[in-house]
């Protein structure tokens, strides 16, 4: 369904270039659930862009369902239903007028667009607002409308540039039912963005981006395993002292090595080593306040791969709106 | 809700529906985009009502207080001579015009602040189709503003024949297109709606004084008369005039060519920008 390859964006200005997406090459199947990670400004959304045809690569190509995006944009358009990060819908129209006009540009006849316009926001439960100016909505059912509007067209490839952002817990789970649901039923390929990563977790292949490149690809499952079979957490009165023990022991734990909270160290268990992880913890020589293991999550694989938390940024992201 | 007995596969499945040419795609959107600013303007009455009282100062209070003494210049027309509340009310309608028109390029820069631009430019629909969209939005809005202080002509003792007032309508339209295309090329590759205020406030303001809309054309000092000269408005103000009081400082054919003329290059520009942008 998507194709790239080395796909690269240089952002040119006087003050230097800045390479956005720095040669990246992923395929995605018909019907596969496919995950971008990465932190802001790592080029997730310029992959995006240049999926949709807003934006031009420098170079390499990028072939949606068999047409390339720059010798056919409108073809490539027409397939792709896309939920924005941002808010996009026309605030001063009511909810209806957004999916007529949205089906009239995307040259749906009045008969389809009415069938599937009403089905759509029965199934969002936003029916009984049709016709109230989308201003008065909340955050959770623009975000529904949203959907509703990316689905009129019936496409094939269904992206969604963080669609949970911002919203509370309940709409976010709603949010997820019906793309499940759409995906079931019609079989729809979705490539998402996002920075929940248990909600990446459900996908079927995930890819890790930084800094423009690709630096981890494959099923969630894979991926964590490489990592890790085990993620040890403990929690001690010296912390320095602890993981200058660990890095001298086990070298290759330098920078795996994630402090949380007060006094608490995180790390994976160290390859090649015959321990069990309580075996483990039981030859460390400091006094241990607590300690647990667990098996690796995205969140864990994600900050192996870029380095970085995802977390902090959320809470940023989620203030400034 | 979700139990519904129409499925997704039934409502959505099957392949995407056929592109129709290019050209229909692009005339439906054309439409669309067009029928959306329409829908706003009549959302928005009370921005009508309000846009309405700026006009209104202009004659009654400018007008009276600056009628005795530019009656005094005599400005002559074919019947007689006329007063200078007759002579503005033409200007004043263009001003209308102007106004409002240069709203359609802060349409575009609110449509993108608030994100629907986006919305907009994934569609299967040219930039051409997009840009045309909104000049003809904004120019519909602008006439209906401009209609609405033309027809309190009754007021300023004018007398003007229903021909007369559908030919006004038609300059009007040639104006408002003018000056949206204007507004657009302006709005095209801003992204703030404050800095094009600012922006605007440069252009507008300095596009309505050499219009000629409050003075005589003729008998101004070298530099003005060359600035009005390429001042789009001071065209179309010159053909209402001689069209609602039959007075006019340039010829109608060049009158009619250079708003012609001043449109298409605008309207290029904008396309040509809106293509070149993201």
């Amino acid at each position: 369904m998507i194709e790239a390859i080395n796909l690269k964006k240089v952002y040119r200005s006087r003050r230097g270039d800045r390479v956005a997406v720095d040669g990246i090459s992923f395929s995605v199947r018909e019907g596969e659930f496919f995950s971008f990670l990465g932190p802001n400004g790592a080029g997730k959304t310029t992959t995006i862009q240049m999926m949709v045809a807003l934006l031009a690569p420098t170079s390499g190509e990028i072939i949606i369902d068999g047409l390339n995006v720059v010798t056919y944009p409108h073809q490539v358009r027409q397939r792709i239903g896309i939920i924005f990060q941002d808010p996009s819908l026309d605030d001063r129209l009511t909810a209806w007028e957004n999916l007529e006009f949205h089906g009239r540009l995307y040259g749906i006849d009045s008969r389809t667009r009415d069938k599937r316009s009403n089905f759509l926001l029965d199934v969002m439960g936003i029916s009984e607002r049709r016709n109230d100016l989308v201003r008065t909505f909340s955050g959770g059912m623009k975000r529904r409308l949203e959907i509703a509007r990316g689905l009129l067209h019936s496409p094939r490839l269904l992206i969604l540039d963080e669609p949970t952002l911002g919203l509370d817990p309940h709409s976010r789970r709603s949010v997820w039912e019906y793309i499940h649901r759409v995906r079931r039923d019609v079989g729809m390929t979705v490539f998402l963005t996002t920075h929940y990563l248990e909600e990446a977790d459900s996908s079927d292949r995930v890819a890790i981006m930084s800094s423009g490149k690709i630096v981890a690809q494959g099923t969630p499952d894979r991926l964590k395993k490489d990592l890790s079979s085990e993620m040890l957490s403990v929690e001690t009165a010296n912390p320095d002292a602890l993981n200058a023990y660990l890095i001298a022991h086990y070298p290759s734990l330098q920078n795996q090595i994630r402090r949380e909270g007060d006094g608490i160290l995180l790390f994976p268990l160290p390859p090649g080593i015959d321990l069990s992880p309580w075996d483990l913890l039981r030859s460390i020589p400091l006094p241990i306040r607590e300690a647990s293991v667990r098996r690796p999550n995205l969140d864990d694989v994600f900050i192996y791969h870029t380095g970085s938390g995802l977390k902090n940024e959320n809470a940023d992201k989620r203030g400034e709106r | 809700m979700m139990e519904k007995d129409v499925s997704f596969k039934a409502t959505l499945g099957g392949a995407p529906p056929i592109l129709a040419s290019p050209l229909k795609r692009d005339l439906m959107g054309i439409y669309t985009l067009w029928q959306r600013d329409v829908i706003r303007l009549w959302r928005d009455r009370i921005r009508l009502v309000g846009s309405f009282i700026q006009p209104l100062l202009f004659l009654f209070i400018l007008g009276s207080g600056l009628s005795p003494r530019m009656g005094a210049m005599g400005i002559m027309r074919s019947g007689g001579p006329l007063g200078y509340q007759g002579f503005l009310f033409p200007g004043i309608v263009a001003m209308s015009v102007l106004f409002t028109a240069s709203f359609a390029g802060v349409a575009i820069v609110w449509d993108r602040e608030v994100g629907f631009l986006k919305e907009v430019l994934v569609a299967p629909l040219s930039r051409t189709a997009v840009v045309l969209g909104k000049i003809f939005g904004g120019a519909t809005n602008s006439v209906v503003q401009g209609s609405l202080i033309l027809l309190l002509f009754p007021l300023f003792h004018l007398h003007i024949s229903p021909e007369r007032l559908i030919l006004a309508f038609l300059v009007m339209i040639l104006i408002g297109l003018t000056q949206t295309s204007v507004g657009v090329l302006l709005g095209v590759r801003m992204t703030s709606s404050q800095g094009f205020m600012v922006l605007m406030n440069f252009v507008i303001l300095p596009l309505f004084f050499l219009s000629g809309a409050l003075y005589p054309l003729d008998r101004l000092p070298g530099w003005l008369s060359v600035a009005s000269r390429v001042d789009p408005l001071s065209y179309g103000v010159d053909l209402l005039r001689w069209d609602l009081v039959g007075v006019h400082y340039h010829s109608l054919w060049t009158d009619l060519s250079s708003l012609f003329v001043f449109m298409g290059i605008m309207g290029v520009l904008s396309v040509v920008l809106f293509n070149k942008t993201d």
